[in-house]
């Protein structure tokens, strides 16, 4: 493509995406994860070695990260976290080969690593509550935070199954149109609601963690710096004013 | 400088090697004539601050930058992963990543300052034509130093950010596709762009800041600084030859700019602690994806500081065939800033004597700036783009109408010498 018809198609693409993005928004939920909690996150761990890892890596976070910052030691971590050959040091890679893995799904599962910081961890959250049957997809599932989702509903088990709600409001062009209102349960799963919101609300703060492993101890030396950066100004202040108190 | 209070023999013997040095090299000459006998206006307020603070942010971003080239790799198989390695694995990776991150967006926030403090006591007026055009220079060079570095982490708001701005210069007639060609060195953004802009970014650039910056402080003291009054401390001198008004730019002007630097630091720490990307400004979302040329992100928009002149670009439609007038009205909303000081036709030059058309006109461009900013991050879809429209007309309108309205406004008879 010719420079010139970029910059065309970009500045045009910019409007009618975002304008398509606008009516197409499933209300996302709010996540109220606690990435300070280390037992939520221990569970979050959990849930995502058993659920995820089978074909989500999370290609930047190490094993032995992860037994510092949420304190494991290397024989919990072994019993609990690592079922594969892989070494304390390794990061945490799904043995799903890619290549595979985008014949059997149309395409490769995404890397988890910093899925939270570039989708937000709203969206992940209400992602993973939003399956619904759909027997027209080959997974016999879809997603109503992203339709058409190649991700099969792994969660069906805990969750149960959901059925999708529409409603008929009228669309832009006069014709009424069908609108996804909501999901109802309608075969439950292991887990109570709250009980399930609770595993994808630690699922969801351990990717959080996996997003940026330093957040947590960020903002912890925050509180230090800008309390003596407060104190350094007021000691200038003083400064500042025994000089100048000559000047008229 | 320094030395006196050590003690002992040490004194006799400091002075003899600051003598030694300065039979070799000018260092007591440079300090005293820039920092020890350099006389400021004693009126400095608030918006005097920037100056130092900018240098101090130039500072930060050149040490933080050489610790981010020691792990970072400008490879497109590497770059992105190279940054999650600093971010994750580095010792305090994470911490000097913000910093520069962060040093980005506050090195534009205290230059827009620093430059609206020109425009409000004319600092750009004659005498001080040559100060300002280094400074706009500056604020070029540190848009082009913005750029290039924004492509380094290879993320996908990186790659498109900067596949738009680059087929920007493609919509010239004729040379628009060789040059295009040219800056990418590739037929699209690729591992060849990325190495050119990594050498921009960490050598081209940070020399020709740091020699405009040289310049822009050699010509401010060879004029001598401005003030809240606008009126030259130069004029009015007592019997030992110091202006009346001026007082010695260290330890005074030192230990002030210390406190305005700590008031900043803190507003500096609190972001790059609890808020680094605050809210998708700093470090926006998709740029946590990997560079992507088959997958463009829903909605382009480049960093905050260059959303203003990016809503120009939109709010400009295509005629003839072609997007160029767009992109010509960006450049000359630029290039405008150049001629800034030969546009101002009053008589005085302190918003503070200046009369009411002027104070109207200032209020109403920082407002329209800023709403253009907005504008600029925003999808191009109504209202933004009627607003876009008008913002573009009303930047032009201030600087074109300039030596019209600057030179039929009232002005206040300017006092002798300088206010508290």
């Amino acid at each position: 493509m010719r420079p010139a018809q970029l910059l065309f198609a970009v500045l045009a693409l910019g409007a009618a995406a975002s304008a398509s993005a606008a009516t197409a928004g499933y209300p996302l939920q709010k996540a109220r994860t606690d990435v300070g909690s280390l037992a939520s996150l221990q569970r979050g761990a959990r849930n995502f070695v058993n659920y995820c890892l089978g074909c989500h890596s999370a290609q930047y976070m190490r094993y032995s990260q992860l037994a510092d910052d949420l304190a494991l030691n290397e024989e919990e971590l072994r019993d609990n976290l690592m079922f594969t050959g892989t070494r304390i040091y390794d990061p945490m890679l799904s043995s799903m080969p890619a290549g595979q893995a985008r014949l059997w799904f149309g395409n490769a599962p995404p890397d988890q690593s910093l899925i939270v910081r570039s989708r937000g961890k709203d969206y992940v959250y209400t992602y993973l509550k939003s399956f619904y049957d759909d027997p027209s997809r080959p997974t016999g599932a879809n997603n109503a935070v992203l339709l058409q989702t190649a991700m099969p509903n792994v969660l069906a088990g805990l969750q149960g199954v959901q059925k999708p709600r529409y409603e008929t409001v009228p669309g832009a062009d006069g014709k009424s149109v069908q609108h996804l209102a909501g999901l109802d349960l309608v075969s439950p799963g292991e887990m109570t609601a709250e009980e399930f919101d609770g595993f994808v609300r630690d699922t969801v703060a351990f990717l959080e963690y996996v997003a940026e492993p330093a957040k947590a101890k960020r903002k912890a030396l925050g509180v230090w710096v800008v309390l003596f950066l407060l104190m350094f100004t007021a000691f200038a202040w003083f400064l500042y004013k025994e000089y100048w108190k000559d000047v008229k | 400088m320094g030395g006196q209070q050590q003690g002992g023999a040490a004194p006799g013997r400091l002075a003899a090697f600051g003598a030694w040095i300065d039979e070799r090299f000018p260092m007591s000459a440079l300090w005293k004539e820039h920092m020890s006998e350099y006389q400021a206006p004693k009126n400095f307020n608030f918006w005097y601050y920037f100056g130092s603070i900018a240098l101090f942010v130039l500072a930060l971003q050149i040490v933080t930058g050489i610790f981010l080239t020691m792990s970072y790799k400008p490879s497109a198989t590497d770059a992105f992963g190279s940054v999650e390695y600093i971010m994750r694995d580095v010792e305090w990776g994470w911490l000097i990543r913000y910093l520069h991150s962060t040093g980005a967006s506050a090195f534009f926030i205290v230059v827009y300052l620093h430059m609206f403090r020109a425009l409000l006591y004319g600092s750009h007026r004659n005498p001080r034509e040559l100060l300002w055009i280094f400074g706009v220079l500056i604020y070029l060079a540190l848009m082009a130093e913005a750029f290039f570095g924004y492509l380094l982490p290879w993320g996908n708001m990186s790659y498109w950010g900067a596949q738009v701005i680059v087929s920007l210069f493609g919509s010239f007639p004729v040379i628009g596709d060789g040059l295009v060609e040219w800056i990418r060195g590739d037929y699209f953004i690729s591992d060849i762009t990325l190495n050119r802009f990594f050498a921009l970014h960490v050598v081209a650039l940070p020399l020709v800041l740091i020699f405009l910056v040289v310049a822009h402080l050699l010509a401010l003291h060879e004029t001598g600084s401005n003030n809240p009054d606008g009126i030259e401390i130069k004029k009015t001198k007592g019997a030992d030859g110091k202006p009346l008004d001026g007082v010695p730019m260290h330890p005074y002007y030192t230990v002030k700019d210390i406190f305005g630097l700590g008031v900043f630091m803190v507003l500096f720490a609190a972001v790059v602690f609890f808020a680094p990307e605050l809210g998708g400004l700093f470090l926006e979302a998709p740029n946590f994806e990997p560079a992507n040329p088959l997958l463009t992100p829903e909605h382009i928009a480049p960093v905050w500081y260059f959303t203003p002149y990016y809503a120009m670009l939109r709010a400009v439609p295509a005629f003839a065939g072609t997007q160029v007038w767009g992109v010509l009205v960006l450049f000359a909303a630029i290039l405008l800033l150049f001629f800034l000081p030969w546009l101002d036709r009053a008589p005085v030059k302190s918003i503070r004597y200046r009369g009411p058309i002027y104070k109207v006109a200032l209020m109403l461009f920082a407002a329209n700036f800023i709403m253009l900013g907005y504008c600029g991050l925003k999808p191009a879809v109504a209202p933004f783009t009627a607003m876009s429209v008008v913002g573009t007309i009303v930047y032009f309108v201030f600087f074109l109408l300039m030596p019209w309205y600057s030179r039929i406004d009232s002005h206040k008879p300017v006092p002798a010498r300088v206010t508290s």
